[in-house]
C-alpha cells in the first residue's frame, strides 16, 4: 500500500536534460520542485574522472552508464505480423539511469531542424503531391519561427561551438547554407579540426558542396553559461559518445545547469525512485501525482499540482500507457494516439584507406568534424527519386577506440592473421564519412504494451514495432551513393561501402535517436500532445522529449528536445501557472 | 570519511559519502537518497575500475582452458606483427569476465519465454554468457572428439582447428542445447574486447596490442597534436594504471 | 557588486527578531542587530560553532588540534545550554579575555587572541544579533583532551605567556582602508589561526605572522609578500575576486577555505575585502622561505617519472605548459600554493581531489578527482616533485614516505 507524501507543486518524472531545464525554469518562476530518479546520482569528479573514464570495456561494452536491460526493456518485433521478443541486452540504443540521463554519455552534436521540417506534412505535399499510403507524417504544430528563440537559449546555455550559416537570413560563408535564419551566432568558435574532417572538406568543395564545422557540445574553449555555469575546454580526448566528460568540456545537465539548480532551496532530488505510473483523479482528466517505489522496494505516493514526463523516449509513452492516459494508437485502424508514429534514424558510412595518411583517429570529439548540408531535408529536388526527407553527410573523427574502431578493408576475415595485419595496417590511415538520415512516420512503426513479457515491477514490457520502410531505403541509398562519390574524391587506396539493408536490427548500435510515441500536433485525433507538450487528455500533464516528434528529421534531436523543453517552460510559466488548464482549444 | 568542514548544507540522509555510480540490477542503497541545496561530493570519492588480480583459472575448467587457450590463438594469432591473443592474456581476461557480473549476466533481461526470433531480434537465449561458454565449450569438444578419434579441439592441428571454427562461425555445427554461431560471435567479440581492452582487465598485457596498432591508451589530452596534421604521434601508451615512465625507477 | 553592510547581511538566511529582554542593552535597535549579523559573519562563527546538519550556532562541532578534540559551544540565546544568560560584560569578557562566565577560561581553539581586539560596541551588535537567534536547547560533548590538557587551569599559565589582551589600535601612520583591513585580518577575521605556525605549545610564532602554517592535515598558505610563496604576484583585485567569489586566476578556495569563502567572505561588502586586501599587500615578506630549501636539484628519474605522469594525467586540466585555464582549473606555474615548504596541501590534492567552492557568483563546484587509488606513494612523490620544480617553480622535492605518512594520517580520519 503506497503511503502518501506531502504535496510539491512540480514533480518531475526522470532527471535528465529536459527535467534538468525545466527544474531551472520552474524554480525560478517560484515553484517547489521535485525531481524523482531512478538511478543514483554521478558528477564530475567522482564518477567520470579523469584517471579513470577512458575504460572502453567498462563503459561501453559493460554499458555502466546505461539503464541495466534487468530493470527496463522492451520487446521488439520488425512488424506486425511477427511475435515481439525481448531486447535482451542493449544494442541498436543507449538509454542511461543516473543523474544526467543520457545527456552525460551523447556525443554533442546539436542541430536545428529545418524550417521545412516542421511542416514536412504539408510542405512534401505541396511541393511532390500527396504522400505515400501508410506514410503518416504529420506537421508539427510549431514552426521553426516559434522556436529559433528557444534553440538560441539552448545553445548558449551548452556552450555550442559552431559557425553560423544564415544570420536574419543573410548567408554567412564558411556556415551551413541551408540552415533556417538565426538571430546570432553560436556562443563559441567551432573546434579545431583534426586531418581527416579536412580532407573530406576539401573534396567535398571540389564536388561543388559546401562544407562547414559541425556544431558542438564539445568546447571549442572555456565557456561560462548565461547561467554562470562554468564548462573547461576540450581536449580531444576522443572518449565521449557512450562515456561521460572528465574535465568539464561537454555540456550535460551536470555541466550546464545542476550547480545553480541544486543550490536552490525550492528544488528537491530524490534518487533511486522508480516511477510506476502517472495518478489520475475519477475523472481521468486531472493528474494527482505519481507512484514511485524506492530502492528499498517501498511504494510512495507523491502528490503534486503539475507532473512532466522527462523520461526517456521509450519510458514516457509507456507511463501513459500503463497509466491509462489517452488512446492507445491502433494500428490496424490507424486511430488512436499513444504509441504512434514511432520513427529512428537510417544510418550508413563509407570509409576510406589510404596507405600514406596518418588519421590518428584516437584524437577526437563526439561533435568534431566537418558536414555538408546538400542533401537533407527538403534541400534538394526529389522529384523521381521516389523518397522524401534526406540527412546530413559528415566525416567525425570521434575516436580511435580500438575494441570498437578498427576498421578493415572490404574483404577482410574477421579474424586471423589476415585480419590482425589488416587491423595493423589501417588503423591509424583510414577514416569514415557517415550519413544521417531521416525517417518518416509509418502506419506500422509504433509502441504499445506487450503482451506477454513483463517488468521487475510486473508491468507489461513496451513493444516496439519498427521497421525502415521502402522511403527510408531508398533515402539511405541516395546519401551513400552521394558520400561513396565524395570518398572517392578523398583519393584513398581504396573505398569501402557500408549500406543500410536489410530489415531494421535491433542488435548493433545505431543511434539513441528514438523518436516518436507521445507526439505532438494541432489535432487531439491524432497527437498525444499538444504544441506546448501538455497532454491532450489531462492538462496538468506534460510530456518532454523526442517522443513528441512527429516523425524524425535527418538531424541529431538533443538540439531540438532542448528547444521545445525551453518552449514548453516559457508556455508554463507564461500561460499556464496564471491559468492552469488546455493552452490550446482542441 | 567527509571532511566535516565541507558540504554544509547537504545530504538529508546519512549515506555513503562515496557515491556509487553503478547501479545493477541488484538493489544499490546508494543510490537512494534525497539531496537539497548542494551537489554532493566527498574527498578521495572515486568510482574506480575493478582490476583484475593475476593468478590461477577462477572460472575455467583444466579442459576449458585448453579449449580457449587453442581456439583464441586461432582468432588472434601471434605472428611478426606481434603477440597473438594468447601471448597477451586473452584467457585470463575472459576467465575473470565470465567469473563475474557479465558472465552471470547480471544486466541482461533473463526473463522468460523463451523463443527462437529473428536475427533483427538478437540474442534470445536463456543462457548467461557463463553457462553458454560452459555448454558450448563441452559440445564443441564433444562434436570434436566425434570426429576426431577423440581429439579435442586442443589437441587438432591449427588448420584444422581454423576448419571447425569457420564451420561454427558459419553456423554449420550443430550443437545440443546451444547455437554454435551464437557461441562463436560471442566468443570472438570478447576476444577482441580482451585483445584491445585496457591491461587492468588481464588482456592486453603489457600495452602490446596497444603498441602494434598505435594506440596511445587512456590519455586525455590532444590538443597539442591536434593541428598536427599527419604526424606520427609520438608518446608510448598509458593504462587506467599507469605506463613503466611513471616509476622513478623506470 | 558592491554592497553596503546592510544589504550584504540579507544574503545570509533570515532569522527571526526575538523580543527585548533584559540581557539586552537597552540601545539595541534594528541598525545594530543588523551590523551584528555582518559582523558575526565576518568572524565566521557559523562555521565552528555548527557541526554539519545541525542548527545554526548550536555548538558541538569537534574543532581539532594538535592537542585533541575540542568541541565548540552553543551560543544560541538558551537559557540552560546556549548563552541566553550571560550579560553583555560577560559575552565581551569571553571574545576581550578569553574567559567564560563561570569564570573558567577558553581554549584558544577559539580564537580569542584575535578576538581581543575586536571593539566593545562591534561585541555588543554580535551579542545583540546572537540573542536574536532560535535557541536550541544543546550541550556539546566533552573535549577529548589528555589530563592534563582537559583541566581549563591550564591556560593561566599559557595566557600569561601567550596572550596580551587589548583592543585593536588603529596606526596613523596608514591610511584608514588600511587600518579596516588590520581590524578585520588581526581581529574578527583571525586569519593567522590557521595561517601562522604555532609553537609547541599551539601559541603563535609571532615573528612567522601568516607565513603559513600545518594544521588538520593541510599547510594553509603564506599570505605574506613573497612572490613566489606569498601572495606577492597577486593584485589586490586577485585578493577581492578570490574572497568574494571563491576563485581567481591563480588559485581556488578548497579544503577548509572553501568554507570560509562560503559561509564568510563571500558574503563580505567588497569594501571591507578591499581593505582586507590593502592590509595583506602591506605585509613584510619573510625571508627564509624563498629560495631556502627551494631544490632545484631534483634527482633525473623522479623529473622524467613526473613529467610523464603529468603530461599523461593532470595536462588534461592543468596543460602541459602549466599554465590551466585561469578561473576555470588553476594554473601550477607560478602557484604559490604549490610552492610551500610545506607539501602537504600539494599532496592531499593530488591524494583525494579538491572541491572548488561553489558560490553565487562561481556556483559551479570545479573539482579535481583523487588519485589515492592509482598512484603509488612514489609516483605521487614524483608528480608532486615535478609540478613543484617546473616552469619556473622552485620548493623541496617531496618524498614517498611524506606521501606515505600523509596517507596514513588521512585514513585514520576517515575511519
Amino acid at each position: 500500500m503506497a503511503r502518501k507524501l506531502p504535496d510539491v507543486d512540480v514533480v518531475l518524472v526522470g532527471f535528465g536534460w529536459t527535467a534538468a531545464i525545466l527544474g531551472q525554469e520552474l524554480t525560478d518562476a517560484g515553484l517547489q520542485v521535485l525531481a524523482l530518479e531512478r538511478g543514483a546520482w554521478r558528477d564530475t569528479s567522482t564518477d567520470f574522472a579523469v584517471p579513470f573514464i577512458q575504460d572502453e570495456l567498462r563503459y561501453y561494452f559493460r554499458h555502466e552508464l546505461f539503464q541495466e536491460a534487468s530493470r527496463q526493456t522492451l520487446t521488439f518485433r520488425n512488424s506486425s505480423d511477427e511475435t515481439a521478443l525481448p531486447m535482451r541486452h542493449l544494442g541498436s540504443f543507449l538509454p542511461a539511469t543516473g543523474v544526467g540521463g543520457a545527456g552525460i554519455h551523447w556525443n554533442g552534436q546539436t542541430w536545428r531542424f529545418l524550417p521545412s521540417d516542421f511542416v514536412a506534412k504539408s510542405h512534401n505535399e505541396q511541393r511532390y503531391g500527396k504522400l505515400p499510403d501508410g506514410m503518416t507524417v504529420q506537421d508539427w504544430g510549431v514552426t521553426y519561427d516559434d522556436l529559433e528563440p528557444y534553440y538560441d537559449k539552448f545553445e548558449y546555455l551548452c556552450g555550442i561551438s559552431g559557425k553560423a550559416g544564415n544570420l536574419n537570413g543573410q548567408k554567412q560563408a564558411g556556415g551551413n547554407p541551408f540552415e533556417g535564419p538565426r538571430r546570432r551566432d553560436y556562443p563559441n568558435p567551432p573546434m579545431d579540426m583534426t586531418y581527416a574532417p579536412t580532407l573530406f572538406a576539401k573534396a567535398a568543395q571540389e564536388l561543388g558542396y559546401q562544407p562547414f564545422p559541425c556544431p558542438s557540445a564539445n568546447m571549442s574553449r572555456a565557456y561560462t553559461n548565461p547561467l554562470g555555469v562554468q564548462l573547461g575546454p576540450c581536449t580531444y580526448c576522443g572518449f565521449c559518445e557512450k562515456y561521460a566528460c572528465g574535465n568539464y568540456s561537454k555540456s550535460s545537465p551536470q555541466t550546464t545547469i545542476l550547480p545553480v539548480l541544486m543550490r536552490k532551496p525550492n528544488f528537491t532530488l530524490r534518487t533511486g525512485c522508480d516511477v510506476l505510473k502517472v495518478n489520475v483523479d475519477n475523472t481521468g482528466k486531472r493528474a494527482t501525482g505519481v507512484t514511485y517505489v524506492d530502492a528499498q522496494g517501498e511504494e510512495w505516493e507523491q502528490p503534486a499540482e503539475l507532473v512532466i514526463l522527462c523520461a526517456f523516449a521509450h519510458h514516457n509513452p509507456h507511463l501513459l500507457l500503463v497509466s491509462g492516459i489517452g488512446t492507445p494508437y491502433d494500428p490496424t485502424t490507424g486511430t488512436g494516439v499513444v504509441g504512434k508514429n514511432y520513427a529512428y534514424q537510417i544510418v550508413s558510412s563509407v570509409q576510406v584507406f589510404y596507405d600514406d595518411k596518418l588519421m590518428n583517429p584516437f584524437i577526437g570529439a563526439g561533435s568534431l568534424g566537418m558536414g555538408i548540408d546538400e542533401f537533407n531535408g527538403d534541400n534538394f529536388d526529389h522529384t523521381g527519386l521516389g523518397f522524401i526527407g534526406g540527412g546530413y553527410l559528415a566525416l567525425w573523427t570521434t575516436n580511435g577506440r580500438p575494441i570498437e574502431t578498427h576498421p578493415t578493408p572490404e574483404g577482410t576475415p574477421k579474424w586471423g592473421s589476415k585480419w590482425k595485419k589488416a587491423v595493423v595496417d589501417s588503423y591509424l590511415r583510414s577514416a569514415s564519412i557517415s550519413t544521417h538520415g531521416a525517417v518518416m512516420s509509418h502506419r506500422g512503426n509504433y509502441l504499445d504494451l506487450d503482451p506477454v513479457y513483463r517488468d521487475i515491477y510486473g508491468r507489461p514490457l513496451l513493444r516496439l514495432t519498427f521497421d525502415y520502410m521502402q522511403n527510408e531505403h531508398r533515402m539511405s541509398d541516395y546519401l551513400t551513393d552521394r558520400a561513396a562519390e565524395i570518398a572517392k574524391a578523398m583519393n584513398p587506396r581504396e573505398v569501402k561501402v557500408n549500406r543500410q539493408q536489410g530489415p531494421y536490427s535491433i542488435v548493433p548500435y545505431q543511434t539513441t535517436h528514438n523518436t516518436g510515441g507521445a507526439i505532438m500536433g494541432s489535432d487531439p485525433k491524432t497527437s498525444v500532445v499538444n504544441r506546448y507538450l501538455q497532454s491532450w487528455d489531462v492538462p496538468n500533464l506534460f510530456v518532454m522529449g523526442s517522443g513528441a516528434f512527429p516523425q524524425n528529421p535527418g538531424y541529431n534531436p538533443t538540439g531540438t528536445v532542448g528547444a521545445l523543453t525551453y518552449w514548453a517552460a516559457d508556455a508554463i510559466r507564461n500561460q499556464y501557472l496564471k491559468n492552469p488548464g488546455p493552452l490550446v482549444q482542441a | 570519511m567527509s571532511d566535516p568542514r565541507l558540504s554544509r548544507r547537504q545530504l538529508l540522509t546519512a549515506g555513503a559519502a562515496i557515491s556509487s555510480a553503478v547501479a545493477t540490477g541488484t538493489v544499490d542503497p546508494a543510490a537512494a537518497r534525497t539531496i537539497q541545496g548542494d551537489m554532493p561530493w566527498a574527498p578521495g570519492a572515486a568510482d574506480r575500475p575493478r582490476m583484475v588480480e593475476p593468478g590461477p583459472y577462477r572460472f575455467f575448467t583444466p579442459e576449458e582452458a585448453a579449449f580457449i587457450e587453442a581456439a583464441v590463438a586461432r582468432l588472434i594469432p601471434a605472428d611478426d606483427l606481434g603477440p597473438g591473443a594468447r601471448e597477451v592474456g586473452v584467457p585470463t581476461f575472459l576467465d575473470r569476465q565470465l567469473d563475474g557480473p557479465y558472465g552471470r549476466g547480471e544486466r541482461w533481461y533473463m526473463l522468460g519465454p523463451w523463443r527462437n526470433g529473428t536475427e533483427s531480434q538478437g540474442y534470445q537465449s536463456r543462457l548467461t554468457p557463463a553457462q553458454m561458454y560452459r555448454f558450448a565449450i563441452a559440445a564443441i569438444d564433444t562434436h570434436v572428439r566425434d570426429k576426431n578419434q577423440g581429439k579435442t579441439f586442443a589437441q587438432l592441428s591449427p588448420d584444422d582447428q581454423d576448419k571447425l571454427l569457420q564451420s561454427l562461425e558459419k553456423g554449420e555445427v550443430e550443437l545440443r542445447g546451444v547455437s554454435g554461431k551464437a557461441f562463436f560471435d560471442t566468443f570472438l567479440q570478447n576476444t577482441v574486447e580482451g585483445f584491445f581492452a585496457d591491461p587492468i582487465y588481464g588482456g592486453n598485457q603489457d600495452m602490446a596490442a596497444w603498441k602494434m596498432i598505435g594506440f596511445p591508451g587512456a590519455r586525455y589530452d590532444y590538443r597539442d597534436y591536434v593541428a598536427k596534421h599527419g604526424e606520427p604521434y609520438p608518446l608510448p601508451p598509458v593504462s587506467l594504471m599507469g605506463r613503466p615512465d611513471w616509476n622513478p625507477k623506470g | 557588486m558592491r554592497k553596503t553592510a546592510q544589504l550584504s547581511v540579507l544574503i545570509i538566511g533570515a532569522t527571526a527578531l526575538l523580543p527585548f529582554t533584559d540581557v539586552r542593552g537597552a540601545d539595541s535597535s534594528y541598525a545594530q542587530i543588523m551590523r551584528g549579523r555582518y559582523l558575526t559573519m565576518a568572524g565566521d562563527c557559523l562555521g565552528c560553532h555548527t557541526p554539519e546538519g545541525a542548527k545554526p550556532f548550536s555548538g558541538g562541532r569537534g574543532i581539532e588540534t594538535p592537542f585533541g578534540v575540542i568541541y565548540s559551544p552553543n551560543i544560541t540565546p538558551d537559557r540552560e545550554t546556549g548563552i541566553g544568560a550571560w550579560t553583555d560584560e560577560q559575552f565581551y569578557r569571553a571574545l576581550h579575555e578569553g574567559i567564560s562566565a563561570d569564570g573558567s577560561r577558553l581554549y584558544p581553539a577559539f580564537p580569542y587572541p584575535y578576538y581581543t581586539r575586536v571593539t566593545r560596541e562591534d561585541v555588543d551588535a554580535i551579542r545583540a544579533y546572537l540573542d536574536t537567534l532560535e535557541p536550541v536547547s544543546n550541550s556539546p560533548p566533552r573535549n577529548k583532551l589528555p589530563f592534563p590538557l582537559s583541566e581549563r587551569i591550564v591556560l593561566r599559565p599559557w595566557d600569561w605567556l601567550f596572550f596580551d589582551d587589548g583592543t585593536f589600535k588603529p596606526d596613523p601612520n596608514k591610511t584608514p582602508q588600511w587600518n579596516r583591513g588590520a581590524y578585520l585580518v588581526e581581529g574578527l577575521g583571525h586569519c593567522g589561526a590557521c595561517h601562522t605556525p604555532k609553537n609547541l605549545l599551539g601559541a603563535d610564532e609571532d615573528k612567522k605572522h601568516l607565513y603559513g602554517n600545518n594544521l588538520q592535515n593541510w599547510f594553509a598558505p603564506s599570505l605574506g609578500k613573497d612572490l613566489r610563496i606569498g601572495l606577492g604576484s597577486w593584485s589586490e583585485d586577485d585578493i577581492i575576486t578570490y574572497l568574494k567569489t571563491g576563485r581567481n586566476a591563480h588559485s581556488h578556495a578548497t579544503g577548509p577555505m572553501a568554507e570560509v569563502v562560503a559561509l564568510s567572505t563571500s558574503q563580505m561588502t567588497v569594501d571591507d575585502l578591499s581593505a582586507i586586501a590593502t592590509y595583506l599587500k602591506d605585509l613584510p615578506g619573510e625571508a627564509q622561505e624563498a629560495g631556502g630549501n627551494a631544490s632545484s636539484a631534483v634527482e633525473g628519474a623522479v623529473a622524467k617519472a613526473g613529467e610523464a605522469i603529468y603530461v599523461d594525467q593532470c595536462a588534461a586540466c592543468h596543460r602541459t605548459s602549466g599554465e590551466g585555464v585561469p578561473h576555470f582549473f588553476p594554473p601550477l606555474k607560478g602557484n604559490a600554493n604549490a610552492q610551500q615548504g610545506d607539501p602537504t596541501s600539494v599532496v592531499r590534492v593530488i591524494l583525494e581531489g579538491a572541491r572548488s567552492v561553489p558560490t553565487d557568483a562561481r556556483p559551479t563546484p570545479l573539482s579535481m578527482p583523487a588519485f589515492n587509488w592509482k598512484l603509488s606513494d612514489e609516483q605521487v612523490a614524483a608528480v608532486a616533485t615535478y609540478i613543484r620544480n617546473s616552469w619556473g617553480n622552485t620548493a623541496p622535492a617531496v618524498t614517498a614516505d611524506q606521501v606515505k605518512d600523509l596517507r596514513g594520517k588521512l585514513q585514520a580520519k576517515a575511519e
